[in-house]
């Protein structure tokens, strides 16, 4: 007999942020709805090195505490950056991006920049190493600058010998 | 936003043929955007790698990242991670719009247009 199902549902269950945005900027009073990238063709890097020989770079969209912003200072001029692990702050400035500040928070930062558990693999073995430092991109409406940052950033991974980016958004 | 533009940086880096994966909760803007491969983790926006404090949960997210970023034999890879938040709450009250909140929503826009307006002025 099938197993019986742990819930019943009439609408699909994970959240379209898409149409969130659209209806809350709308009754918000903005007119016309954010337009979101959409490709219809993705690159694809067929992996082929073991895992056990890869080096492992993180890029976060948070980004270290500047000057005030502890206190409630704004973010301004954030610029695409590397940053040692070695040198990772108990937290990270995350006030100004949009999660759901109601639902949970982000006091403890392996829950989006998970580089204990990537260290934890190195050492290990599992993956042959956590690259020496991170990468943050700043999040932006203009695709364009993402553009110039997402350059930055590959730049950065070839001079580290990056094999495998794992990329967490807030 | 963010899972904008992470997707955007994932795709470029996968043209210069660096092996990526996205890991997050918003999937609809991720898999329109396109990318190579994703781990959707089905929790409220900020916690994609595993409830905070939760060690083993994050261990094990990072670990089937790295699996699906091996193993993926074809673009648009996503995998939903075995996890559950525990409560399904926020996925309505997130951007909650309704008859409670309307009226406050059309004032805090207005507001917000008036103070970008104020500033654009500035030159």
């Amino acid at each position: 007999m099938a197993a019986r199902a742990d819930r019943q549902v009439s609408h699909r269950s994970f959240v379209s942020y898409i149409d969130k945005s659209r209806e809350y900027y709308s009754a918000s009073g903005f007119d016309q709805p954010y337009c979101w990238a959409a490709f219809d063709e993705v690159p694809f890097s067929p992996h082929t090195k073991p895992l056990a020989e890869c080096n492992v770079a993180v890029v976060t969209t948070t980004f270290l505490h500047h000057h005030d912003s502890a206190h409630g200072a704004p973010a301004t001029g954030k610029q695409v950056y590397a940053h040692p692990v070695a040198d990772v702050p108990d937290r990270m400035f995350t006030s100004d991006l949009s999660w759901d500040k109601q639902a949970t928070h982000t006091d403890d930062t392996e829950s989006f920049l998970p580089l204990k558990a990537l260290q934890q693999l190195a050492d290990n073995g599992t993956i042959g190493s956590l690259n020496h430092r991170f990468f943050g991109v700043p999040t932006e409406y203009s695709q364009r600058k993402t553009g110039l940052d997402a350059d930055q950033i590959a730049t950065w991974c070839a001079q580290d010998g990056v094999d495998i980016a794992l990329l967490v958004p807030l | 936003m963010c899972h904008q533009t992470v997707s955007l940086v994932s795709r470029h880096l996968e043209s210069q043929g660096i092996t990526t994966i996205v890991v997050g909760s918003a999937r609809d803007i991720v898999e329109e955007c396109g990318v190579a491969r994703m781990l959707f983790v089905d929790f409220p926006l900020g916690n994609p790698c595993g409830k905070p404090g939760d060690r083993d949960m994050q261990q094990s997210i990072v670990s089937l990242a790295l699996d699906v970023a091996a193993t993926a034999i074809t673009p648009r890879t996503t995998v939903q991670a075995p996890v559950q938040w525990g409560s399904d709450d926020w996925r309505a009250a997130f951007m909650r719009v309704d008859d409670s909140n309307i009226d406050a929503l059309r004032v805090a826009g207005d507001k917000r247009r008036a103070a970008q307006a104020a500033s654009s002025g500035k030159g």
